[in-house]
């Protein structure tokens, strides 16, 4: 028997009564976070109707269209609060809210605090490329300090962002960090994150060569896949080196792994208890 | 004959009269965020829903969390609903556009507060009739219900869930202060006395079907997200497959559509109460608890051998038309009390075309039109 290759894998996912060609750039990471998602989802074994994709909007956004599950693309920065609907009316379902950074920690900042701090069982896929894609390159807050964006000509004067210290703030059951370059082990801990119970995030760091790159000091796409190796080390050893050898190196990684179970699950034994049959008379 | 089973009575306030017709209506998902005059709504079912198989109940972060929240429920096959004032309305109003574009069934209710802005937070106002009907961005169908008292307030959630489920779209249930805030006896209705309308799902093979296919009615069935049948949802234009498109026949086609699903059925959704119309040559024409400061107004009025009418408006949106122009058969004069600058009188003016005289007694310093107020204007002729 011959060995299923990974695209085999993928061509079982993808709509193919959909029109293609997509609207990613080539180059783009953000079909690379696609692919590593289709395969955990096939690694876990879960049927295609048992998982929900509740996308928000931008680049990432559009993913959603692609793939051959409950898909459900919302308005800016709210597929937290579709995906919370969703878990709460039918918990059995896998549901995974697909976000850009600006959809996430911009406009949804709040929702992503709170879905985080609610320990809803939802798992939050943050795609983040520093930038604004689809608008054409704004300043997110991920933008690093000091990079050019069309609304930054001269140059991001406020602090980026980091995703992965507010979701441990919120109180996110799991939290993670990979790169599209470390393809694998971003697949591993989408892997983990979706089995686990409760709100887990993981941020997946994925150039956009077109708005960010260009403008930035990269070149090609290649550029900013050589700059996703050079700078992200896993955190143990981020951990060890001495703060003043850090710089600009990106921890990736697993951050937090707890199993506090999921609100849905709280809420429905509160219910259950409720419903109980009270015991008549006894014998 | 059986005897009709006796109902029970109870002593409800307006919010709680819309909280028991939700539950009547099979309504288990609540999201919401608290915001005064219609925080009861909201208590209520956070007390009730734990309690009922499946019901859910969730306080969200805001009214944005919220609609969202309710959406998805909504897909997921639950009846689901909201409750909020004129600034929570106001941030709803996104997800309100996708809800109708993604032809999602909810109900959302906004008890009306003095605005602009917080504007006069406990003080009763109708000043979001325009926003109920043009609040979201773009062309759009919408179904804007209201009630004037407090069993109209069961009565009327009651239908707002039947519609919403009926013609897969967002109802939205305007209530002002007064109303909510009554407190009134009412009877419930006993199981079977009423409708209960519930979405109708697909019966083809999940390959078979088609999420935004035209149907006789103009609304396709909707199976809840993970029952087998896996589409696309979009707030973008979209063709019947549910994927985005800018083909101008498709677009068409689909605007057609979520226009037609809503109008065609204007004797089912468009709702008034017709008092002593028939022969009224003076009608008023008027809406929630405006509506009983009317109906006193015109009893007074027709003591004193003027022939006057109500025309009470039980369905804002789309506007009762086909009742008015019944009206303006003999009418002379229409007259459009509101707790606002105007917003439903203009509506009024549009349908009546310059046949009648069309008066308006305007309120906005968060006090009720009152009875006398409006028998002066018809004494006036
Ligand atoms: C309420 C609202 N505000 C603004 C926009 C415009 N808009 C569309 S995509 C986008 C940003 C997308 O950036 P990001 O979330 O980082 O995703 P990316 O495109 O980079 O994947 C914005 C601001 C919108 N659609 N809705
Ligand atoms: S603009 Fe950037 S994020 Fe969007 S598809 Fe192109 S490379 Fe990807």
């Amino acid at each position: 028997m011959s060995k299923i290759t990974g695209n085999e894998i993928i061509h079982q996912y993808l709509r193919h009564n959909k029109k293609f060609p997509h609207v990613l750039c080539a180059g783009c990471g953000h079909g690379i976070v696609l692919g590593t998602l289709i395969r955990s989802i096939h690694s876990l074994g879960i049927p295609k109707d048992d998982v929900v994709v509740v996308a928000g909007i931008g680049c990432s956004g559009r993913l959603a269209v692609y793939v051959d599950f409950n898909t459900v693309h919302t308005t800016h920065g709210r597929a937290l609060t579709f995906a919370t609907g969703i878990k709460m009316a039918n918990p059995k379902l896998n549901v995974i809210a697909l976000m850009g950074d600006g959809d996430a920690l911009s406009i949804g900042g709040n929702h992503l605090i709170h879905a985080a701090r609610r320990n809803i069982g939802v798992t939050a896929l943050v795609l983040n490329n520093n930038i604004y894609g689809m608008t054409g390159g704004q300043s997110s807050p991920a933008t690093p300090e000091g990079s050019v964006t069309m609304t930054n000509p001269y140059g991001q004067l406020d602090r980026s962002f980091d995703t992965v210290e507010l979701a441990k703030g919120a109180g996110a059951n799991y939290v993670a960090r990979g790169t599209v370059f470390h393809v694998n082990r971003l697949e591993k801990i989408m892997t983990e994150a979706i089995g686990r119970p409760g709100f887990s995030l993981v941020e997946a760091i994925t150039p956009c060569h077109t708005q960010f790159g260009r403008k930035n000091k990269y070149k090609s796409s290649v550029d900013m896949y050589k700059w996703l190796k050079s700078t992200a080390m896993s955190v143990d050893r981020y951990n060890e080196l001495p703060e003043e050898k850090r710089g600009d190196r990106l921890p990736i990684g697993v951050f937090v792994d707890r199993d506090r179970p999921g609100f849905e699950e709280v809420y429905y034994a509160m219910q259950a208890d409720f419903l109980k049959p009270t015991v008549k008379g006894g014998k | 004959m059986p005897r009709r089973k006796k109902r029970t009575e109870i002593f409800a306030l307006g919010n709680e009269a819309v909280a028991e017709g939700a539950l009547l209506a099979g309504c288990t998902f609540y999201g919401g965020y608290p915001i005064t005059p219609s925080t009861e709504v909201m208590e209520i079912m956070a007390n009730r829903l734990p309690k009922t198989e499946g019901g859910v109940f969730i306080q969200l972060e805001d009214e944005i969390a919220s609609m969202g929240a309710v959406i998805g429920a909504s897909l997921a096959g639950r009846k689901a609903m909201t409750a909020t004032s004129g600034p929570g309305f106001s941030l709803m109003q996104e997800n309100l556009g996708y809800a109708i574009m993604a032809e999602t069934p909810m109900v959302l209710v906004n008890v009306m507060r003095g605005g602009p802005s917080t504007g006069l937070p406990t003080c009763p106002a109708q000043g979001d009739v325009q926003q109920a009907r043009w609040g979201t961005h773009g062309d759009h169908p919408i179904i804007v219900l209201s009630a004037s008292n407090v069993q109209e307030c069961l009565d009327m959630t009651i239908t707002a869930f039947n519609m919403a489920e009926k013609y897969r779209t967002p109802v939205i249930l305007l209530l002002d202060e007064v109303t909510s805030h009554t407190r009134e006896k009412i009877e419930l209705p006993n199981p079977g006395e009423f409708e209960v309308f519930s979405r109708t799902v697909p019966s083809m093979p999940p390959e078979w079907y088609k999420p935004y296919e035209e149907t006789v009615r103009g609304v396709p069935p909707m199976p809840p997200v993970g029952s087998g049948y896996r589409f696309h949802v979009t707030g973008l234009t979209h063709d019947r497959n549910g994927f985005p498109t800018q083909r101008p026949e498709e677009v068409v086609e689909l605007m057609d559509r979520i226009h037609r699903k809503i109008d065609q059925f204007f004797y089912d959704i468009q709702l008034v109460e017709e008092i002593q119309t028939e022969d009224a040559e003076i009608c008023v024409i008027a809406y929630g608890c405006v509506a009983r400061s009317a109906e006193l107004a015109v009893h007074q009025a027709r003591q004193n051998g003027v022939k006057a009418g109500l025309l009470k408006l039980k369905t804002l949106f789309p506007y009762p038309r086909r009742h008015t122009e019944k009206v303006l058969a003999h009418a002379k004069t229409l007259i459009v009390p509101e707790m606002n600058m105007g917003q439903m009188s203009r509506e009024v003016k549009r349908v009546t075309m310059g046949n009648a005289a069309v008066r308006t007694i305007n309120r906005v310093d968060g006090q009720i039109v009152t009875p006398s107020e409006i028998l002066k204007v018809i004494m006036q002729g």
